[in-house]
């Protein structure tokens, strides 16, 4: 037999096993996605030259976000993120009759969302992303769509560590958060030295560090520690009261204020209609100890 | 450029950090690399091959899979420490098999004769290699030196990201995303401080050469 004859019978039974794979798997429902569709808008119109009427007549829409925050947005084993943030970014779509596999996710770490925005890489970062001045200065905040809080987080059994409070006395214990974050410097103040901050790229490391003893206590905004409890199978414990306010808001290019006050309304549609507290509770809200859904007040846009 | 001039104090705080990390690792892997030179050139076959396997393990590892074993690998089988201690150790055994490499072209290029005449005069293996050949080697073996401590210094930008803190890779790291600074000024800022460790070594190397050389 050839080598031709060989492949092209070798691409016939593939041919003939995939058809006969289909057929038995014909009449089950979608097998992947999420659970929850937010609604798509089907009749869409915008004014013209503006983001929402570029991007809905492109069908498509790109969105940083993380991929290593359980709740937020956690990657799964299809390669796509899952969380309230992934979740956001679909009613937002949702608004500018967008389906969800229009939405492009993209990887987006603390340290390069401002660059991604600015560059025009992404359409909007949903990615815990604090609305602070500073950015401010580089882009534009829609929203906020939740407000977290700092808080710090110990080992189950550890009972030496109360609070941010205890890092002070305890001058030995470690704290672990993320490299460049604002968590990271707002823990400076509470520390006896600077030597007991250690920082990583991701907060899978933190944990990691925190589960071997190599640090004491992990901190940044409690949505974010909840996630990493509940995936620890509960050997992890939240310790001490929020002891900042933390706005997430959607990031965009700077100066669009139409786009922001489009993604506000969308935020305050989603809120009335339930889809957004349907978004809280079968993501970030579903951990044990997280607290209810409640859109917070938008901010302006400028 | 007011990212480099408003925060110098901190830049000034991670080059001091940076340097001392460069200098802890210098003596560090000068003189675990001496050792395992000695290793390798011994006459007992199972130390020979032990430094050889030190050689060949360390050398064909990436640093940062050394890294990894050192500061998430050792806890995970209960070995506590500080990262700081964990990346210094790292950095001193990969460079340590670079530097016994060049230490050993160095011996390789110090005639035979040499170590025939201390061994006719009496002189113990010590003695051979203490006082006659590794004198003789060191300065052969300073330009490849020199290459593989200032590589070395630039190695050591990665160990910020291992848990040590406050370095200059991890003050530009701070300045661009928690203070949302523009990144090409912070990283040249960062630039600028690397270069002010390893322009100065790269000058004293080629004093140094000068000095020593020595004329066949």
């Amino acid at each position: 037999m050839s080598l031709r004859t060989r492949a092209a019978m070798a691409a016939l039974s593939t041919a003939v096993l995939t058809l006969s794979v289909t057929a038995c798997g014909g009449g089950s429902g979608t097998g992947s996605g999420s659970s929850l569709s937010p609604s798509v808008a089907s009749s869409v119109s915008f004014a013209a030259g503006s983001t929402m009427a570029r991007l809905s007549g492109a069908k498509k829409m790109t969105v940083g976000t993380k991929f290593d925050q359980p709740g937020f947005g956690l990657q799964g084993l299809d390669g796509k993120p899952a969380g309230f943030d992934v979740e956001m970014a679909k009613i937002i779509a949702g608004k500018l009759g967008i389906q969800p596999d229009g939405i492009t996710f993209k990887e987006t770490p603390s340290k390069v969302r401002e660059e991604v925005i600015e560059r025009g890489e992404v359409d909007l970062v949903i990615a815990t992303y604090t609305i602070n001045d500073k950015r401010k200065a580089r882009v534009s905040f829609a929203g906020p769509y939740y407000v977290a809080g700092q808080q710090v987080m110990v080992k189950k059994e550890d009972s030496a560590i109360t609070g941010p409070e205890s890092l002070k006395t305890n001058a030995s214990a470690k704290v672990c958060s993320v490299t460049g974050s604002t968590p990271a410097e707002t823990i400076k103040t509470y520390l006896a030295n600077p030597a007991q901050l250690v920082t990583f790229d991701v907060y899978s490391k933190c944990a990691d560090a925190l589960r071997t003893g190599q640090v004491q206590a992990m901190t940044t905004d409690n949505v974010i520690l909840l996630g990493l409890i509940s995936k620890s199978q509960g050997s992890f414990k939240l310790v001490g009261e929020k002891f900042t306010q933390e706005p997430y808001g959607v990031g965009i290019r700077k100066g669009d204020t139409s786009f922001c006050e489009f993604i506000n309304t969308s935020l305050k549609e989603a809120a009335d209609s339930g889809a957004y507290e349907k978004a809280w509770t079968s993501t970030a809200g579903g951990v044990e100890g997280a607290e209810k859904a409640q859109l917070p007040p938008a901010g302006t846009c400028s | 450029m007011d990212a480099i001039t408003d925060n110098l104090s901190l830049f000034a705080g991670g080059y001091r950090t940076s340097l001392l990390i460069a200098l802890l690792g210098l003596v560090g892997s000068l003189l675990v690399g001496t050792a395992v030179t000695a290793l390798r050139v011994s006459p007992l076959a199972p130390l020979r091959a032990a430094g050889a396997g030190w050689v060949h393990l360390l050398r064909n590892c990436p640093l940062t899979v050394v890294l990894f074993f050192m500061a998430f690998g050792l806890p995970e089988i209960g070995v506590n420490g500080s990262y700081y201690v964990f990346g210094v150790s790292a950095l001193v055994v990969y460079t340590s098999a670079f530097v016994c490499e060049a230490l050993r072209s160095g011996i390789n290029a110090v005639p035979q004769g040499q170590a025939e005449a201390a061994r006719a005069l009496g002189l113990s293996f010590t003695q051979t290699l203490g006082t006659v050949i590794l004198p003789q080697a060191f300065r052969t073996s300073i330009p490849p030196l020199g290459s593989v401590l200032i590589a070395m210094f630039k190695n050591s930008a990665i160990i910020g990201a291992f848990g040590v803190s406050g370095d200059l890779f991890d003050v530009g790291e701070a300045l661009t995303s928690a203070r949302g600074y523009a990144v090409l000024p912070v990283l040249t800022g960062v630039a600028v401080g690397y270069l002010g460790i390893t322009v100065p070594v790269a000058a004293i190397m080629a004093a140094l050469e000068r000095k020593v050389a020595i004329y066949r």
